[in-house]
């Protein structure tokens, strides 16, 4: 060894020591709302096995977990629950938007259904599909992985830089005139 | 079909009409008659269930007179007859006497016809939206309410990550 370690140590960063932990074990929140919920079951099941990943243990509480899958389509009655989830979670967290639902509505075009997850709360990831197979969502898992181990910091100011809302604005231009043509 | 003479006396020959089509047997009775009937056709024919209870829209409906139409579906258990009631609402009068004191299914479903098209029925112990939320405006299954709502799924605060 050039800097003449002993034996059994090595040299890394702090950070890229805390992402190699936190890649291995994310601890999924699955909310699950619909069919995409399923398909988060099969990928946790035996045949598609998510414990290869680290990613297997779910927790049903979001104080212990650090990965909020929204699974499915959340309505205007659910979001104040959703943001309240994500709120309770301990840093550092990531969010995965599973399904075409979560990410855009889907087809549910209609009053009550948000047209996407990432209008009101943080997404680091999208996984579409309706439902998306086991196989894409444990893709996501991975270049989740991918996503920590390349930009993750042991304190994680990587979050704090991400100071604007990241999904479209809550209004579009035709949504208001939508309304306004409503109201008459 | 089934007897229907205490529903005659009570409502006298003229205070009802029935309709049919297949197997499906049809009463239209007015508004201010509809407890009077209900009750009559619980009490006194036998209908001891009440199956269903909802209203539709008829805004734009090709021949239709009234706005607003609410059907109850009753089923004689022992007999297995069923029998629909419908009656007709118009605004601004969007009012029924409630059902809850003969059927107490009617509660939630009589919830649910507020919620969705603002029908109120006078005398339920509770009547206030049962699936949308409290602070929602409007009843969003009257035909002039628009699909895409009047932005209540748009109305919530953004978090953004650098705050949560």
């Amino acid at each position: 060894m050039a800097l003449g370690l002993p034996e059994n140590l090595f040299l890394t960063r702090l950070d890229a020591a805390a992402n190699w932990a936190r890649t291995n074990s994310l601890w999924p929140m699955p909310f699950a709302t619909a069919c995409c919920g399923i398909e988060l079951m099969a990928t946790a099941a035996s045949r598609h096995d998510l414990a290869r990943f680290g990613a297997e243990v779910m927790r049903f509480s979001p104080r212990q977990c650090d990965l909020l899958i929204v699974a499915g389509r959340v309505v205007m009655k659910m979001l104040p629950v959703l943001q309240r989830i994500w709120l309770q979670m301990p840093e550092p967290k990531w969010c995965m938007s599973m399904g075409a639902c979560a990410c855009s509505g889907g087809v549910f075009d209609t009053y009550a259904v948000v047209q996407g997850v990432d209008r009101f709360i943080p997404v680091d990831m999208y996984v579409p599909g309706c439902p998306p197979r086991p196989e894409q969502l444990l893709r996501a898992v991975i270049d989740l992985q991918d996503k920590i181990r390349q930009t993750g910091t042991l304190n994680g100011k990587e979050f704090r830089t991400r100071t604007r809302p990241e999904g479209p604005r809550p209004l579009e231009s035709d949504e208001v005139r939508r309304i306004r043509e409503a109201l008459g | 079909m089934f007897d229907q003479t205490p529903l005659r006396e009570r409502l006298g020959p003229s205070g009802y009409t029935t309709s049919q089509f297949r197997d499906n047997f049809r009463l239209h009775v007015a508004a201010e008659r509809v407890y009077d009937c209900l009750q009559c056709l619980q009490q006194a024919c036998g209908f001891d269930m009440l199956i269903d209870l909802s209203a539709v829209d008829y805004l734009d409906y090709p021949g239709a007179k009234d706005r607003f139409g609410v059907i109850y579906a009753l089923l004689n258990t022992r007999s297995g007859q069923r029998v629909y009631v419908k009656t007709a609402v118009n605004e601004p009068e969007l009012r029924l006497p409630s059902a809850v004191s003969l059927w107490k299914g009617a509660d939630w479903m009589e919830r649910e016809v507020y919620d969705m098209f603002g029908i109120e029925f006078t005398g339920h112990p509770d009547l206030r939206r049962i699936l949308l939320p409290d602070e929602f405006t409007g009843f969003p299954l009257r035909k002039d309410y628009p699909l895409r709502g009047r932005g209540e799924r748009h109305n919530f605060p953004v978090i953004t990550r650098a705050e949560s």
